[in-house]
């Protein structure tokens, strides 16, 4: 399938979700206090950054977002053994 | 189109799921031990466990035409107790000539403990030692990109054990492409919101290819859907894929890894 056909397709599931996180977030907004200081509304926001890039890879770049770090030393951190 | 199930937890579903699974053209699964959604209180929990995944489950399977495998283990989220894990490592040896058992699974790592590591390596020296296939359960949402970076490191630690006697499963687009590279066999699970999605999960084969990448559906006690992989077929289909490559993604790769287990023998139906 060219671009053309996959957008034909994929059109109003694309459309479907977009509201559905439009309508989270009000659903947010209109709920009692303020979550702004949530580190995880800052997650949201460079995620739908993401989104609307242009780059390639989104879904992963997404996922890394959202992902703890990792560290190379962990086994000496943990004091293991290679191999155990 | 029948296909194999790599990955479902039968003890959690109904006799009813089977029935349907069959419809739906499953002919054989394989079923790691897993968290049975509380910690088990002794090691004599896990034999009765390792009963039912040896005996109880292959009868209810074979009811309805399907074959049911399994692999063995404690798994990561009880593999925090050091000692209980142990005790359950001792026990696994007596039951690995059951007819039904593939290898040692799904060990792995859940928040990524120190303790979790410990067991883990435990296991795979186990299975080192009694030359046993291997499935890994990588952690979930935030914790997986880490834990499975360490699970790599870990295995690399064991050049004794072949890469292709490992499939590190519940793989997505963050983690697909490191597992692939050093070798290992990969598992995506079609499982709502945590995990991967039919649509994702033929996006990864389109972007990766379909050697050693297999789909499961991880049907368990939590919502999920033990019919995610005729979901997968569907998607690959209405995208045009061919039905060989279908074919490969559902059958022909998770019997090319199960048949390094010497319990695993499985006609291919067509040639029946």
């Amino acid at each position: 399938m060219n671009a053309q056909e996959i957008l034909d397709q994929e059109f109003l599931t694309i459309r479907s979700k977009l509201l559905d996180i439009a309508a989270a977030l009000d659903r947010i907004q209109r709920g009692d206090g303020d979550p702004a200081d949530d580190a995880r509304m800052e997650l949201v926001s460079e995620a739908i950054d993401i989104v609307g890039s242009t780059q390639l890879h989104r879904a992963e770049r997404i996922q890394l977002l959202f992902s703890r770090q990792y560290d190379q030393a962990w086994k000496s951190k943990f004091q293991l053994n290679s191999g155990a | 189109m029948y296909y194999i199930d790599p990955h479902i937890h039968m003890v959690s579903r109904t006799t009813d799921d089977y029935a349907t699974l069959a419809r739906m053209g499953c002919v054989a699964m394989s079923e790691p031990a897993f968290w049975a959604g509380y910690d088990r209180g002794s090691a004599d929990g896990f034999r009765d466990y390792f009963r039912q995944l040896t005996e109880v489950e292959p009868a209810r399977a074979a009811q309805f035409g399907i074959r049911h495998f399994c692999w063995l283990c404690i798994n990561a989220k009880e593999a925090e107790n050091v000692q209980l894990s142990r005790d359950v490592l001792k026990l696994i040896p007596e039951f690995l000539d059951c007819a039904n058992v593939l290898g040692i699974g799904e060990i792995g790592l859940n928040k990524n403990t120190r303790n979790e590591a410990i067991i883990f390596q435990e296991h795979v020296e186990l299975a080192i030692e009694h030359q046993q296939a291997v499935l890994i359960h990588t952690p979930h949402l935030e914790d997986k990109h880490q834990g499975t970076k360490m699970i790599l490191d870990m295995l690399a630690d064991h050049p004794e054990l072949a890469p292709g006697s490992v499939l590190v499963d519940h793989v997505e687009e963050h983690t697909v492409k490191a597992v692939l590279d050093a070798g290992y066999w990969a598992g995506m699970t079609l499982y709502p919101v945590t995990k991967c999605t039919p649509s994702r999960a033929v996006d990864i084969i389109e972007m990766v290819g379909a050697e050693r990448l297999c789909v499961n559906s991880a049907g368990d006690w939590g919502p999920s859907k033990p019919t995610a992989v005729p979901d997968l077929i569907m998607e690959m289909r209405r995208r045009g894929h061919r039905e060989s490559l279908i074919r490969k993604i559902v059958f022909d790769n998770p019997r090319e890894f199960f048949q390094q287990s010497k319990n695993f023998d499985l006609a291919d139906p067509a040639n029946r």
